[in-house]
């Protein structure tokens, strides 16, 4: 059952990605990644990480795409023919794709992966208790600067969307 | 088959493998910043499979500092992409090209 969960789910992911890369239309694109958001939370709620999936609905899904969806209803782009692909591009695209396929048949075939996903899991200690007890003790420090992270984020964007003053003389 | 550790980090690598091509071939700088979005999820996807299936917390956690750096990155990237648009009409990168001269 789990099984036939992990294969919806990933291929719904992976159609809609394909969407949000290849659609003309960049509403549909923002729609798009919205699905594919939903069904990585669903993905995550496979590995047992309950807390993230939810962190994902709501940042990932609610925040982040509303954001988008918002500067292109603003900034109102027109529907873009896409010009030729220049040829460099795609050569990078596909050397960057046989790296990435090596890396990841390397990441396989290392023995170290192949004795952690042998076993049966043992009754996972990943719960929103112990999540939050390492959140606060052991980083604790990482947990401080990322708040200060989103601080200077809120103070920069600000900064730079505020209309340029006129220079008063 | 069963689902192991294998199935989630190839899914996350042609994740991974479609936002690359979507920052490397599309033309318009909204798109591309979704692709980025697609290739840091794809990461956070495996990085909590691998937390899983080694038991570990630190994965999930990691992903947690994942998502609120990429909130915020967002919010500046797209800021920048409004004050761009003021100043040249456009968000197609091949038009943004003050600094080739």
């Amino acid at each position: 059952m789990t099984d036939l969960f992990f294969y919806i789910f990933s291929a719904v992911a992976l159609i809609s990605a394909f969407t949000v890369v290849f659609s003309r239309n960049t509403v549909n694109a923002a729609m798009a990644l919205i699905v594919t958001f939903l069904s990585m939370a669903s993905l995550f709620v496979l590995l047992e990480a309950y807390f993230l999936a939810v962190v994902q609905v709501l940042v990932y899904a609610g925040a982040v795409v509303v954001l988008f969806l918002f500067i292109v209803m603003l900034l109102d782009a027109k529907e873009d023919k896409q010009k030729k692909i220049s040829r460099i591009s795609t050569a990078a695209a596909v050397i960057g794709f046989a790296i990435l396929v090596m890396g990841v048949v390397a990441i396989q075939s290392s023995p170290t992966l192949a004795e952690a996903s042998g076993g049966e899991l043992a009754a996972s200690q990943m719960t929103l208790k112990t999540f939050g007890n390492q959140l606060f003790t052991t980083y604790l420090l990482p947990m401080q600067v990322t708040g200060f992270l989103l601080l200077i984020a809120m103070v920069g964007v600000i900064v730079i969307s505020k209309k340029a003053k006129q220079p008063q003389s | 088959m069963t689902i192991g550790l294998d199935q989630y980090i190839a899914v996350s690598s042609m994740l991974f493998a479609i936002g690359f091509f979507g920052v490397l071939l599309r033309k318009n700088t909204l798109v591309i910043y979704m692709s980025l979005e697609l290739m840091l999820n794809a990461a956070n996807l495996a990085l909590i499979a691998f937390s899983r299936y080694h038991e570990t917390v630190g994965g999930n956690l990691f992903v947690f500092f994942v998502i609120s750096v990429a909130a915020a990155e967002v919010a500046v990237g797209l800021a920048i992409i409004v004050a761009l648009f003021r100043k040249k009409q456009t968000v197609q990168v091949e038009e943004l090209n003050a600094l080739n001269n």
